[in-house]
């Protein structure tokens, strides 16, 4: 995960090595001297390592009901009195292990915060290279479009999707669904801000010398903004869908949270901590705390990661 | 200015026309409105004559006008759940959450000020930094885990604050606050808090970034220069300069808040109009919902023209149509 960072920075592609210019790159040495961000790019790091691995280093199968034995229901962590091995972070009221399912949903809330924020973006960056390369009647529907989707909360767009597709949707389809209808509902109210990042580069872009003599030597349209317009326009882009990575994946929790996200047989961190909502005053802490927590740090890492770049990458600061 | 405000009112005036066709082809055409509203044992001939009583075999554009007109004198129509008129429900569970807004806001000025100041004035200390950190963590910690570690805190283990409702509450007119009984502000305070992390960290960051470009504008110096003490500069010539913006912010982040109290309102079953709408999701009572985005979409719109037109209204420079930047 966390060699991603480095990796986009906006290189020239057909130099000496990629390797090489990475390891020169400004951005580079930036991260080499901010503690912060090596910490956070560990942490996120090993985050997505034990999500990605969890099925062959968990001490169990959180969602295969035959693994879970009923006996094993409400161990509190190995550290409190009664705590058992393997279960570190204790058990739940079914007895399923709470590192595991951790592990598991952490990865559903990864998987989904990161296909949402891909697909806010190539939504957003082709409609905005559009608007802002055509300009016109094109320009102002697309924009119209994105106004009104900024003048309702973001949450509240989210769960009118997500409420919708359920109630449209026949019960056997809307599980088998759950995933996929959250990453549209968290990329409907969130391709707008890429779309007009991009769309006013590509207003100043479009003006310029090098696009007005590709487009006499007859370059499609697409290749010139493609080619082009877009380059140019990385960097803002690239801050911003990192913090939006970090939404995305609060989002996903919220949702999840208030009951419209994934159902409680494949549980996100959100929907974990919603079941362990009901436990609060039984004493049962650790079944709410744990996911919470990894919830928190995955945030936390992220932001930490977002606010780092956009100061490196920020040339007033340099 | 008068094309401007013509322009600024035109557009607000679209977006909600937006939204309310968003909001009537959800309330129309998911889920048939006679189903939802007829019992078991209806017939046919009732159903069809339902179907025409409620208009709903006219033409799109008739019944869109219809619902706008309905929705701009107050009526959303009947709740599917109970019966009972979306109006008269809404009106029962605002006070709840704007007295928790209200109170959040308040609480995110009161700290998120000061911090501000003090990690701009402090720069590098180990005071600022730790407010710094603090920030950061708080931008990251979704606010119903703040609600649940809170309660867990305050009124598992310590048993201090309630954890869910909103206490007694006293009738002033149609308006019920919990603000007057010892109860209803104790139920208040967890509620709060948890709403505004978030909005404290937002007014902190932006009091910060505006205090370190103020500190080094000329009159800051001059004002030293005269013998101004330090302090007196800071907290008195600066601070006053940084607050116009937080009082934009603060504007236009109330609607942002009523939506967001949606999350607050469940962790703590606290009875507002976020808890009536995640009701109404759960039991796709569509009148309601619609009525819940028309509403919170208003106030969001209401409030954003307003500070675009206060700001035309002071600065002159932006009455052009650069202005056009957040809708």
């Amino acid at each position: 995960m966390d060699n991603t960072i480095p990796q986009t920075t906006p290189a020239a592609p057909k130099r000496p090595s990629r390797l090489t210019l990475l390891r020169d790159s400004d951005l580079w040495h930036s991260f080499r001297a901010h503690p912060s961000a090596i910490f956070a790019a560990a942490l996120l790091a090993l985050v997505a390592l034990t999500a990605f691995l969890a099925p062959w280093i968990t001490p169990q199968n959180p969602y295969d009901l035959a693994a879970l034995e009923l006996w094993n229901s409400e161990i509190p962590p190995i550290w409190e009195a009664g705590g058992q091995w393997p279960f570190v972070l204790g058990t739940d009221t079914q007895g399923r292990d709470i590192l595991s399912a951790v592990l598991y949903g952490s990865r559903i809330s990864l998987i989904i915060g990161f296909a949402s924020v891909l697909l806010a973006l190539a939504v957003g960056l082709a409609l905005g290279l559009v608007a802002g390369y055509f300009g016109g009647w094109i320009d102002n529907v697309i924009m119209r479009v994105g106004d009104v989707l900024l003048s309702m909360p973001f949450i509240l767009i989210a769960i009118l999707i997500t409420a919708i597709a359920s109630a449209s949707l026949p019960t056997g389809l809307k599980d088998v669904l759950a995933a996929p209808i959250l990453i549209v509902a968290i990329a409907v109210p969130s391709w707008v801000q890429y779309a007009r990042t991009v769309r006013a580069s590509a207003m100043v872009e479009a003006k310029k010398e090098y696009v007005q003599a590709a487009k006499l030597i007859r370059v499609k349209p697409w290749r010139i903004m493609l080619h082009h317009i877009l380059p140019n326009c990385l960097t803002p882009i690239l801050v911003a869908a990192t913090l939006n990575f970090g939404l995305a994946i609060l989002s996903e929790a919220t949702l999840s949270f208030l009951g419209v996200g994934m159902p409680p047989d494949q549980p996100s961190l959100g929907t974990l901590i919603r079941i362990g909502n009901q436990y609060l005053f039984s004493g049962l802490w650790w079944i709410v705390v744990f996911p919470s927590i990894q919830l928190c740090l995955i945030v936390l890492s992220v932001n930490m990661i977002g606010d780092w770049l956009r100061d490196a990458l920020n040339p007033k600061l340099r | 200015m008068i094309a401007f405000l013509l322009k600024r009112t035109a557009n607000a005036a679209f977006v909600m026309l937006a939204v309310a066709l968003l909001a009537f082809v959800i309330f129309r055409f998911f889920g048939d409105p006679v189903e939802m509203m007829v019992n078991e044992q209806a017939t046919l001939q009732d159903r069809i004559e339902l179907r025409e009583r409620l208009g709903l075999n006219d033409g799109f554009v008739t019944q869109y006008t219809r619902f706008v007109t309905n929705a701009v004198q107050g009526d959303f129509g009947v709740s599917y759940r109970n019966q009972q008129d979306v109006m008269v429900l809404i009106k029962e569970r605002f006070p709840a959450t704007f007295e928790l807004v209200l109170v959040a806001t308040v609480i995110s000025l009161v700290v998120g000020i000061p911090a501000g100041v003090i990690t701009a004035v402090y720069r590098d200390s180990r005071l600022a930094n730790a407010l710094q950190l603090g920030s950061i963590i708080g931008v990251s910690l979704p606010s119903f885990v703040v609600g649940i570690l809170l309660i867990l805190a305050f009124s598992v283990s310590l048993g201090w604050l309630p954890a869910f409702g909103r206490g007694a509450t006293v009738d002033i007119g149609w308006w019920s606050t919990g603000l007057l009984t010892p109860s209803g502000r104790a139920a208040l305070v967890l509620p709060a808090i948890s709403l505004s992390t978030f909005q404290v960290t937002l007014v902190m960051r932006l009091v910060r970034a505006e205090m370190l470009e103020t500190l080094r504008a000329d009159y800051i110096k001059f004002a030293r220069a005269r013998g101004v003490p330090t302090r007196r500069v800071q907290w008195r010539h600066a601070l006053r300069n940084c607050l116009m913006p937080v009082i934009t912010l603060t504007g236009m982040q109330i609607g942002n808040l009523i939506a967001f109290a949606l999350v607050t309102e469940t962790v703590f079953q606290w009875p507002g109009m976020g808890m009536l709408f995640i009701q109404a999701v759960t039991f796709v009572d569509l009148p309601v919902m619609a009525a819940y985005l028309l509403i919170v979409s208003l106030i969001f719109v209401v409030l954003n023209t307003l500070v675009d037109i206060t700001y035309a209204w002071v600065d002159p420079r932006l009455r052009d149509d650069s202005a056009r930047g957040n809708g």
